[in-house]
């Protein structure tokens, strides 16, 4: 489904990454792991256009995304949960999931906040609140809810477990999973590698800007290298 | 004291404070939608708010000259003035974001603002030059309609003059029109997240570049009506007029939580409300010591005294600052 082959972006002179080559398949969830400053966040931002690639190509199901805005990007069915959420603050729970639903004009829009509200219902319980007083979870899963309302057919998400309580993350986790069952196929950058490799199918660890290793989730979870760096061994 | 006169004169009070603060909020709103999408405190809307009371002044002048200002009801002129006041005001707001605010996107945030008071100095010499080569004069007055000026007399101290009564109609159908387009339709939802988040808005599927634009189309009519009705209200205008009533709504809207645009609407009336009452009423109070001359001295120690038991204004939020 998703394609990336030799991409450079630089930040000013900051070259961050240096020839990112990746792929997602239909149906797949897929772990982009890594130290912090890796270029997850990086790599993840450019595929859904918040920044510009200096070269290299980004394919999704045929056509190239390199160079398209961001706003565009999100038509072609490619939605991005950001690092650290980055929920609306000042709107509502119900609110934030109709931005998420921006691009649509179907009938679908509150039949598909009912099925947020089904995948977490924490967010049914307060969907008028103002989204800023939610717990760290409850932000995390609206930030989630919020990319789903796009209809997508490639998830982004983007370290969902960040500072959040080990049983919170479980349950986030538990419903990526069932998000993915349900058809949408998923690239989930993690600090966390020992939960996304539980999920993942395939996975790729990330370091200053390249890839260093790539795999199986079974066969990068039993890396020795991988279980020193990430796995706390 | 005469606590009579007091009371009998402060209905008569109220509605001059109203008419002022309506026009306050209606160019209030330009700054605090800006300010809420950019940050930035646009200087240059004061001109925009000139150049509606010249477009306003311009329709009238030339349909004075054809015989035509007899022929239409002016009920009909007004709303077709106002609409036009907005529309080229609106227009400009657009235009002037997309050649002196946008390419300094990005640059430290002192560069647009000198920015946007080289804007604010250039249209006034471009209106004046305008007016001059045009009319041989840049002070030019309102044509008046009978119709306006008819006072509706309600008792034997207060009676208001019609056209009062139309700012503050025209103020309030805007406000409402302006509040519902916000809190309750998907432009709106856009533009409030916008404010807030710019990448993020984007990776929602919005424009961020265009809501920008719609802000200022936005806020800039608003001005462009309030230039108008400024001119039907007190007949005079010229390439200045901007200046003090933009200081004053710019005020207002930082009274009321500069980037809320609830908040600038009750700044701008509260503003309005202060001055009225100390332009008729510091010289009785103070048995003539102060006079309405200080009306501006009274409004803006009380702004002072409220900004420092509220910082953020009356009705600013405190955000959490994102990391
Ligand atoms: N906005 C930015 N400006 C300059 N450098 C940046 C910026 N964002 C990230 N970087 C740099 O790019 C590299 C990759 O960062 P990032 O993609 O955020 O890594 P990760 O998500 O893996 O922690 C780091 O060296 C970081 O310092
Ligand atoms: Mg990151």
């Amino acid at each position: 489904m998703l394609d990336v082959s030799d991409l450079h972006v630089f930040y000013g002179e900051i070259h961050a990454l240096k020839g990112i080559s990746l792929s997602v398949g239909t149906g797949e969830i897929v772990a982009l792991l890594g130290p912090n400053g890796a270029g997850k966040t990086t790599t993840v931002k450019t595929i859904s256009g918040l920044i510009a690639p200096r070269s290299g190509r980004i394919d999704l199901e045929g056509g190239a995304l390199a160079g398209v805005p961001a706003h565009e990007i999100v038509y072609r069915g490619v939605a991005h949960a950001p690092e650290g959420r980055r929920i609306f603050n000042r709107l509502s729970v119900v609110e934030n999931l109709e931005m998420g639903a921006y691009t649509r004009h179907d009938g679908r829009i509150t039949a598909d906040i009912e099925r947020v509200f089904t995948l977490f219902p924490r967010l049914r319980e307060r969907h008028t609140q103002v989204a800023g007083t939610l717990s760290g979870g409850e932000q995390q899963m609206l930030a989630i809810g919020r990319a789903l309302m796009a209809n997508p057919r490639l998830l982004l998400l983007d370290e969902p477990s960040m500072g959040l309580a080990p049983v919170v993350v479980e349950q986030i986790f538990d419903t990526i999973r069932e998000v993915n069952r349900q058809g949408t196929t998923i690239l989930l950058v993690e600090q966390n590698a020992a939960m996304a490799l539980e999920i993942a199918h395939r996975g790729y660890v990330l370091e200053t800007g390249t890839v260093v290793l790539t795999g199986t989730a079974t066969d990068l979870a039993a890396n020795t290298d991988v279980r020193r760096a990430y796995l706390g061994e | 004291m005469d606590w009579e006169l007091l009371l009998a004169i402060f209905p008569q009070v109220v509605m001059d404070g109203l008419v002022l603060g309506f026009m306050y909020a209606l160019i209030a709103l330009g700054y605090t939608m800006v300010y809420g999408v950019l940050e930035l405190i646009n200087f240059a809307h004061s001109e925009i708010f000139m150049v509606g009371g010249f477009v306003g002044v311009e329709i009238l002048l030339t349909m004075q000259a054809t015989g035509w200002l007899d022929t239409f009801n002016p009920f009909v002129i007004l709303i077709f003035i106002i609409l036009m006041g907005m529309a080229v005001s609106g227009v400009l707001a657009v235009v002037v974001e997309r050649v002196a605010y946008r390419p300094l996107r990005g640059a430290p945030r002192l560069i647009p603002l000198i920015s946007a008071i080289g804007v604010s100095f250039f249209l006034q010499d471009l209106v004046r030059l305008g007016e001059s080569l045009w009319r041989n004069a840049f002070y030019l007055t309102y044509p008046s309609f009978a119709a306006f000026n008819t006072r509706i007399e309600i008792a034997e101290t207060i009676d208001f003059s019609v056209k009062s009564v139309i700012v503050v109609v025209a103020s309030l159908a805007m406000l409402f029109a302006l509040q519902f387009l916000v809190t309750r339709t998907k432009l709106g939802k856009a533009i409030r997240a916008v404010a807030e988040d710019q990448p993020t808005a984007s990776l929602m599927g919005v424009n961020v570049n265009r809501i920008i634009s719609l802000t200022f189309l936005i806020g800039g009519a608003m001005g462009g009506a309030a230039g108008v009705l400024f001119g039907v209200q007190y007949n005079t205008i010229n390439p200045f007029t901007g200046f003090i009533p933009g200081i004053k709504a710019f005020t207002a809207a930082v009274l009321g939580g500069i980037g809320n645009i609830p908040g600038a609407m009750v700044g701008g009336l509260v503003l309005g409300l202060l001055e009225a009452f100390a332009a008729s009423y510091l010289s009785l109070l103070t048995g003539g010591a102060f006079g309405a001359e200080y009306k501006d001295i009274f409004a803006f120690s009380i702004l002072i005294v409220i900004l420092i038991f509220r910082p953020r204004g009356l009705l600013g939020e405190v955000v959490r600052e994102r990391t």
